[in-house]
């Protein structure tokens, strides 16, 4: 990149918010057409060839419409909302490392801002939910709060096994200690922590949480509280959270794929860095995508129980486990 | 679950559940009084599509009032037909003839099966299980063709008539029966491994609104929601109509009362239902479908007359009043849904909101029957 500095900073998160937008457009058209598949149906297949139009036309659609603020609500904030949540997404992915050299910015620590801002989008929805003056919208918002809250604590736990086995905040110095065949990603690093695997699953379940994605969507609960923390909203404001909640998963999956699956590290090492992140991204998306039309939701307390009882008690074990590891070796 | 209980009124909040909400399946709407995300108190509000079923019985001939009685709960239409069309033909002592009785059993069978599919897709949807619908509809799509095929209507059917049946089945319905019993089975089995042994699903109802047997007693609930509290009451065994007792069957119950409870007995009941329709295409008689001399404008003679079916939600009764006129003195109908619903204000008190939609979506309502 030849790129004189501010230049370069500005086109790539020029190109930022181009992934961003069309990650989430392109997103539902996936879902969709994963959930037909899932569900024996073609899904959508009438604007475009299979649909592929169909986002456009969803999003011409939610521009028309106008942007209704209820009478009673508080209209700065209830305006504000969809805009916190969609920010601190798009500048998590300004430090996520899609290649080599395929970064926006080199920040050494990179994990630390990345949670830092991923916390906001709890923020976000409660004051959405807050603002609209609507039961179940505060309804939705409490609960958004305590769940978020509570798998905070467990992904944060992940995070600080993972922080001590690379000793490093900066992602793509991870990555980079990643190199080789793929039983040096993190996830295979048994010698550092035998437990390696199950920390990835409490990273994804946390994940799925932090997101509000079924089993643990919560927030949206469509048949319990209509449209949850989102059911004042309509027209683009509604399409912004919608973006945000896939915008928010493509960070939750690349932080994933960073952490544990070796980023741009190709397992063969033929083809750009780039086309690999991307893959190992998208398969995780999938994932994601094929666990919200399998599962029923699950029930608050339940959540709540996964999150204190069984998660942070792991988290904390591997934690401890790796510490002694290190300490061993 | 702590329970806040006779809390200041300015420590809770009201929240209306419906007439529009996607948990109510319709315009019901349940008043609650709420205590942060538990329920205090559930008062539900029916009326909001009653369209008084009842009344219309007294101002139309017997023949007429017949189709109405495919919309009062319009999933499982042949069994409220069935009840009707029982509680007249008892009035006027008119003898149905046997193949038609069997035939009655087959449709009504088929028809418990898809009310039941309805039900299971609908009520994984109130557990945020999106896809299960989708393979309900698939086979119920197969009950619904099979029926079109006979009766030319896909839900509300009015396929039963007074002394008989609109018309004879023909050996597609015959064959396609057959062939969708055995498709079925198999299917069963595939819901059974992958829905019901579905840990979050089973955290989600075990144990989840346990109603007693004594609070079934106190509403006069009926149907499955009773067979999930271990009542073993089932109108086709306790007080057979029909040709029911030629049959052997079962009847499901499982003693725990809870919200799985009664999701496993609809499920077994579809199996069931199979076993029944099986038997009742080998036995199939020959002969025609429509008693002989069933006199054009009927005049039942004077009384009362009663007839009670098991529906798919529970005791349908239709109690008759006639004066020997052409149309009925009075008509009573005894509907499974409104007596259910009782039941709810009293179970969901403590619940939280996500339990006590799983509660009501174990109920199977169906608005119409309930306000009628």
């Amino acid at each position: 990149m030849s790129l004189p500095e501010p230049f370069r900073l500005l086109a790539y998160l020029l190109g930022i918010m181009a992934f961003v937008g069309l990650n989430a457009a392109y997103l539902v058209w996936v879902e969709r057409k994963g959930a037909g598949r899932f569900q024996r149906r073609p899904g959508p297949t009438e604007v475009g060839y299979a649909g592929l139009l169909q986002p456009i036309a969803d999003a011409v659609k939610l521009l028309t419409k106008q942007v209704i603020v209820p009478p009673g609500a508080d209209a700065t904030l209830f305006r504000l909302a969809p805009v916190v949540v969609l920010a601190p997404a798009l500048m998590c992915l300004a430090i996520i490392p899609f290649g080599p050299h395929l970064v926006a910015r080199e920040i050494n620590v990179g994990l630390l801002l990345l949670f830092a801002f991923g916390s906001i989008n709890v923020m976000a929805i409660m004051i959405g939910g807050w603002a609209s003056r609507n039961k179940y919208a505060i309804i939705s918002a409490a609960r958004v709060v305590s769940q978020d809250v509570a798998y905070e604590i467990p992904m944060l736990l992940v995070v600080i096994t993972m922080l001590m086995v690379t000793g490093t905040m900066d992602l793509n110095q991870i990555v980079r200690q990643q190199a080789g065949a793929f039983w040096n990603w993190n996830l295979f690093k048994l010698a550092a922590n035998p437990l390696m695997p199950v920390t990835f699953v409490i990273f994804y379940i946390c994940m799925l949480a932090e997101t509000n994605r079924a089993p643990f969507d919560m927030a949206e609960a469509e048949s319990e509280l209509v449209a949850g923390a989102f059911t004042e909203y309509a027209g683009m404001g509604f399409g912004v959270f919608f973006m945000a909640e896939y915008a928010n998963i493509v960070v939750g999956c690349a932080v994933a794929t960073v952490l544990f699956l070796g980023g741009w590290q190709s397992p063969i090492g033929i083809l750009p860095g780039a086309f690999w992140f991307l893959l190992k991204l998208y398969a995780l998306v999938f994932s994601v995508v094929w666990v919200r039309w399998t599962f029923p939701r699950t029930q608050f307390y339940g959540l709540l129980n996964l999150s204190w009882k069984i998660l942070i008690p792991i988290a904390l074990f591997t934690l401890i486990l790796s510490s002694v590891m290190l300490k061993l070796f | 679950m702590a329970v806040a209980q006779g809390k200041a009124p300015n420590e809770t909040f009201v929240l209306n559940l419906g007439p529009q909400h996607p948990a109510t399946h319709g315009v019901l709407r349940v008043k609650l009084t709420m205590d942060g995300e538990y329920i205090t108190r559930a008062e539900p509000v029916p009326g909001y599509i009653h369209r008084m079923q009842e009344k219309m019985g007294e101002n139309r001939t017997w023949a007429q009032y017949l189709p109405n009685t495919s919309r009062i709960d319009y999933l499982s239409a042949m069994a409220y037909t069935h009840g009707y069309v029982g509680a007249v033909e008892r009035a006027a002592g008119i003898q149905v003839p046997p193949r038609a009785e069997y035939v009655r059993v087959i449709t009504s069978e088929l028809n418990r099966i898809s009310s039941h599919l309805v039900w299971f897709g609908a009520f994984l949807l109130d557990l945020g299980g999106f896809t299960p619908l989708l393979y309900a509809f698939d086979d119920r799509e197969k009950i619904l063709d099979l029926l079109e095929g006979i009766t030319g209507s896909r839900l509300t059917y009015s396929y039963y008539r007074f002394g008989g049946l609109y018309n004879d089945v023909d050996e597609d319905f015959l064959g396609g029966t057959r062939e969708f019993v055995a498709q079925m089975r198999p299917r069963l089995g595939m819901y059974r491994t992958l829905v019901t042994e579905n840990i979050i699903l089973r955290k989600r109802l075990e144990g989840i609104g346990v109603i007693t047997p004594e609070q079934c007693r106190k509403y006069g609930a009926t149907g499955p929601v009773i067979r999930g509290s271990g009542i073993a009451y089932d109108v086709r065994k306790v007080e057979p109509y029909s040709v029911y007792a030629d049959f052997e069957f079962d009847i499901p119950v499982f003693p725990e009362g809870d919200s799985m409870a009664r999701y496993l007995v609809r499920m077994e009941e579809m199996g069931q239902s199979l076993r029944i329709i099986e038997q009742a295409l080998a036995k199939l008689p020959d002969g025609p479908v429509m008693a002989e001399k069933v006199p054009r404008v009927l005049k039942p003679p004077a009384g009362d007359y009663c007839y009670a079916v098991e529906a798919a939600r529970g005791r349908f009764a239709v109690l008759v009043v006639s004066d020997n006129k052409e149309m009925a003195y009075r008509i009573k109908l005894r509907t499974p849904s409104f007596s259910n619903l009782s039941l709810f204000e009293e179970v969901s008190q403590g619940m939280m909101l996500p339990d006590a939609l799983a509660l009501m979506g174990s109920l199977d309502l169906v608005i119409p029957d309930i306000d009628r």
